[in-house]
């Protein structure tokens, strides 16, 4: 590094460093910059340049630093490494790999250890898909190799503008990730060697790609709240904000599990480490249904829990979404999960405070609505160069002070976002799991997917589907009005409404996620019993009383709650569907 | 190597300043007052000024007092010489033993635990408190508060879960701590016999406000060491409020920006620093963290129990005197319910508990005058059990008792299909001849 650029340190705060570098030397926004710390190089990003003065965020503990000491400049962007090898990784925020940190450093993470991202040992077989000759851009396929259930396209380096020409390319064969495959040459005649890994800044959004589309495909969460109430497109923005405990990372690590996406990646920002552990070790050992293989297989962890270093907590969303990008870019579909966003934006705050720039609302920095807006535009389905598609999903949860929405991290997100899951804390009291609450959330997909959901479910299913939204917001007002005037004040009709409602409620919103049965629901089911659900809703049922009716719905309630323990079509199933059928006038 | 310094330039708050070079970010200093020493810490280097949190407070501290820059950040000894010892706010002796001098000392505040060493947590810890082992059993390993208003008989409280808890260490951070508090803990333990697994760093109410910075990275750094030897340990601290306080005097002198009611944006930062020490190791010990925050206004939403409820793997709300049901989480609860305890727990729980809401929402409905019906009768019959026998703190039964005792409760109530429990454990458990 001695011929970089550098600087040396005049100020320490918490994580942020001012450096002061020689007049008129180059700085690089965003650039990673390593501070000599006792010896060992601490990598840091460069946040603010002021004439000579320079601030950085350090990503790691500060302690021992001292005025004087040394700064040198990378003259890169903070970058991810992409290539095969990612998927089954856990990293932390900068993308170090966390089990190599483990062999080399024990119980406790050490400052200043960075390795290599990618396996640059493991051998891959490659085959070419062009020839020499075929003109190719950023993002083109020049071959593959395969990598756990899916076929790993290697891309000319994204870096690259313009038209290049394929002046050597490598045959079938096994190769490593540094090792070279193409030679490629652009009309100015220039040559670059390209190998199977390559890099990305991670601040960037990737657009080598045709055209963006309009998320139109569902994407399925087999949760029933989300799925049949509130859709997930492929390609679609949600959030998910709630009180601390009303269920926001367990509904993620669900949908992480069950999801019908090829990848997913789980960026563990700034929450419990604990939480993260439970993944890390029952990844390997489940097996997702729809390959065969480990989860592990599909999904990639970033790690960067509440106590590690701060600064690398803001990085690691992006790195996510680099990394997302980037199989999209392959042809897959993506599901990015990020719990919590709060606490990246958290992150911006204490690094802004620091720089002591001029607060916003409750002291978040005047960009952070931009920043939020940034990171969820980088999610969406798109058509490649090769007219297949891939896609990009991105869930964020939002952590809001007090359990208060009004706050700026779930306000200028709801501003983004294309669908919302608010959890409320009363519904988690009432251990109504998974506490989304039906009246408040939206999405913005169901009348964008009407046509496929239609096609795919049952032609009148949007209407349906309205028609259960409306009995939970009738079933609600009943109950407001039976808790003012009592039981007594309202008709036997609203009360049998109320108790319909309360049927959807418990038997379609609500979903154990710690059952073996209910955990998941395929989209056959989700259909079939929603339809017998709705049949139900629909059914003019007469009752002498309000005793009869409650005791009656009582016995409804229990017998669609126990059909929905049962494995679907079973016999146990059967045999309550049955009974359902008969009372509903059905068989 | 010490270096000397003995002009200070700015006091605010209890931050001094001093103009001084080769000065490493978060090192230790002294500063020698007229008949006292106090240590201070670095926490900020702008050029040739170098500003430090006095820990004793900056009061009485004169422009021209000595300034020893030490050279290493704060430590403390280390050793099974600790065991049944009791330190104050910077990890001096205050029983009447003798000096650790010999004992090595180790960094206080160190990195975090690699994620991938950690093991999900699997042992169920038995208090015998109802309310925790049916409705929110506390599991080794778990960092758990109890939130209380001022008044509640919080430490009584975290005195009886640490007594019973099967932890080979006890470690108690007192923080803020009222002296008669500190006794009570003291003659309890003593009485418990269990003083000699006991360490006690105690900041109380009267030490200076500052202090109380050091008390919860002593206690973790201590547990820390004895944990990856091997040690399961419990970490008590009480109270995190006063902790959370301390930051804030720091904050407003230092001018950052509040985010919110003072408290620096950082807040949460800080505080999961130290309750992240929680930890399984993998192959090794444990260490279990039950703190207090106490609710200034009986106010959850307050940022200190709404930053450390984002934070913590559940929490216990003391309110009246018992542990509420709704709100009091364990986060952890599914990593033993039902796999560890007996097969009905997870039933019996969520069954017990809404139905309990749905008593709740009776009374309420009968508070507001309206008529009561045959069915609120059974539903006030429940409350009254379920006060009786599950909520007073009094109630001192195992686990698979008070599920005996559930299912005891439900019959006497409620009909085998009102309760939302799947056939095959109702036809097991269901008390015969209801
Ligand atoms: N879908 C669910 N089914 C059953 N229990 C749940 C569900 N969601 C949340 N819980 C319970 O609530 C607790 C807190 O959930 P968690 O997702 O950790 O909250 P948050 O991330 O919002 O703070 C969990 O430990 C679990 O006991
Ligand atoms: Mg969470």
């Amino acid at each position: 590094m001695d011929n970089l650029s550098g600087g040396h340190v005049v100020g320490v705060t918490g994580p942020l460093a001012t450096i002061e570098v020689k007049k008129g030397q180059e700085v690089l926004q965003n650039e990673v910059a390593f501070v000599v710390c006792q010896g060992v190089p601490l990598k840091s990003e460069i946040i603010r340049v002021r004439g000579n003065l320079v601030d950085m965020q350090v990503f790691e503990s500060t302690t021992g630093l001292k005025v004087g000491d040394e700064v040198q400049f990378s003259g890169e962007l903070l970058s991810a490494t992409l290539g095969p090898g990612i998927l089954g990784n856990i990293y932390d925020g900068l993308q170090n790999p966390l089990a190599k940190l483990e062999n080399n450093q024990g119980f406790f993470l050490k400052r200043g250890q960075y390795l290599n991202s990618l396996d640059e040992e493991k051998v891959w077989e490659f085959t070419p898909e062009v020839s020499k000759g075929t003109k190719v851009k950023g993002g083109h396929y020049l071959g593959k190799v395969p990598e756990g259930i899916f076929d790993h396209h290697i891309l000319v380096p994204l870096t690259f503008l313009g038209t290049w020409e394929v002046v050597d390319i490598k045959p079938v064969g096994s190769y490593r990730i540094t090792d070279q495959i193409a030679v490629l040459r652009n009309d100015d005649g220039r040559e670059e060697t390209v190998t199977m890994k390559q890099q990305w800044p991670v601040k960037i959004p990737l657009r080598t790609y045709e055209e963006r589309l309009l998320p139109n495909r569902q994407l399925l969460t087999q949760c029933r709240l989300i799925d049949i109430f509130y859709p997930l497109a492929e390609g679609g923005t949600a959030c998910i904000p709630g009180p601390f405990g009303a269920g926001k990372t367990v509904l993620q690590q669900i949908i992480s599990r069950y999801a019908q996406a090829d990848i997913v990646i789980i960026v563990a920002c700034g929450e419990r480490a604990g939480e993260v552990v439970e993944t890390i070790r029952e990844f390997p050992e489940l097996e997702d249904p729809r390959t065969g293989k480990s989860l592990m297989d599909r999904t990639v962890i970033i790690c960067n829990t509440s106590s590690m270093p701060v600064a690398a907590r803001e990085a690691s969303i992006y790195t996510g979404v680099t990394l997302g990008e980037y199989f999209r870019q392959i042809g897959l579909k993506v599901l990015l999960l990020a719990d919590s966003t709060s606490r990246w934006a958290q992150a911006l705050r204490e690094a802004s405070a620091r720089m002591e720039e001029i607060p916003g609302e409750e002291a978040f920095p005047a960009y952070l609505e931009s920043r939020i807006a940034a990171v969820y535009e980088r999610a969406g389905l798109v058509r490649l160069y090769n007219d297949t598609t891939g896609s990009l999903t991105v869930i964020g949860t939002v952590s809001p002070a007090g359990g208060n929405f009004e706050e700026p991290v779930t306000q200028n997100t709801l501003k983004v976002v294309g669908a919302f899951y608010g959890l409320s804390r009363t519904r988690s009291d009432q251990r109504r799991y998974p506490a989304i609450d039906p009246l408040i959330s939206w999405s913005l997909y169901l009348n964008l997917m009407g046509d496929s959901l239609n096609k795919q479910r049952n032609e009148e299913w949007v209407t349906l589907v309205r028609e259960a939204q409306d009995l939970l917001f009738k079933g609600s007002e009943i109950h407001q009005m039976m808790l003012v005037v009592g039981e007594e004040g309202i008709s036997v009709d609203d009360l049998v409404l109320y108790l319909k409602s309360e049927i959807v409620d418990a038997v379609c919103l609500q979903q154990d996620a710690f059952d073996v049965v209910e955990r998941a629901t395929s989209e056959e089911r989700q259909v079939s019993d929603f339809l017998l659900i709705m049949d139900m809703v629909h059914h003019p049922f007469t009752f002498k009383g309000k005793e009869e009716a409650r005791e009656q719905m009582t016995h409804m309630q229990n017998l669609f709650f126990q059909l929905k323990y049962c494995p679907f079509q079973g016999d146990e199933y059967q045999r309550y569907r049955k009974e359902i059928e008969t009372i509903l006038g059905k068989e | 190597m010490i270096l000397e310094h003995s002009r200070i330039t700015a006091i605010q708050g209890d931050i001094i300043t001093v103009p001084a070079t080769g000065i490493t970010y978060g090192e230790l200093a002294t500063v020698k007052s007229r008949g006292r020493t106090s240590l201070a810490q670095v926490i900020r280097l702008r050029g040739d000024g170098v500003s430090l949190q006095v820990f004793a407070g900056a009061k009485g501290v004169a422009t021209g007092d000595q300034v020893r820059f030490l050279g290493h950040p704060m430590q403390v000894a280390f050793g099974d010489a600790l065991l049944g010892r009791i330190f104050n706010g910077s990890g001096d002796p205050i029983d009447k033993g003798s000096e650790l001098m010999a004992l090595p000392r180790i960094d206080i505040g160190g990195p975090s635990v690699n994620p991938i060493m950690r093991v999900i947590p699997r042992g169920f810890i038995e208090t015998r408190v109802p309310m925790v082992d049916v409705f929110n059993p506390l599991v080794e390993s778990q960092k758990l508060p109890i939130f209380a208003a001022a008044g509640e008989p919080y430490n009584d409280l975290l005195a009886r879960i640490g007594m019973r808890a099967n932890a080979d260490i006890v470690i108690l951070g007192g923080i803020g701590l009222k002296y008669d508090e500190y006794l009570k803990f003291r003659i309890a333990f003593e009485q418990a016999g269990v003083l000699s697994r006991t360490i006690m760093f105690i900041h109380t109410a009267s030490d200076p406000v500052v202090e109380r910075l050091l008390v919860p990275d002593m206690c973790l750094a201590v547990a820390e060491q004895f944990g990856v030897r091997g040690k399961r340990v419990l970490v008590l601290l009480t109270d995190m409020t006063a902790f959370a306080d301390a930051m804030k005097e720091i904050a407003i002198s230092m001018d950052m920006v509040p985010s919110n009611l003072g408290y620096p944006g950082s807040l949460y930062s800080d505080l999961a620093s130290r309750y992240e020490k929680a930890v399984d190791f993998e192959g090794s010990g444990s260490i279990t963290i039950l703190a207090v925050t106490t609710m200034p206004g009986d106010d959850v939403t307050h940022p200190v129990p709404d930053n450390t409820g984002y934070i913590t793997e559940g929490q216990f709300y003391l309110r009246k005197g018992v542990i509420e049901p709704f709100g009091s989480l364990s986060r952890l609860k599914q990593l033993v319910i039902g796999k560890v305890t007996r097969e009905d727990h997870g039933y019996i729980m969520n069954s017990m508990v809404r139905l309990f809401a749905k008593s709740r929402e009776v009374e309420q409905k009968l508070a507001m005058g309206f008529d009561k019906t045959a069915d609120d009768d059974r539903y006030l019959h429940y409350a009254k059990l379920f006060y009786d026998r599950f909520m007073d703190l009094k109630v001192d039964i195992g686990l698979n008792d008070a599920l005996d005792l559930g299912w005891k409760t439900l019959s006497e109530c409620f009909r085998a299909d009102e309760v939302g429990i799947k056939q095959e454990f109702v036809d097991k458990y269901w008390p015969k001849g209801h």
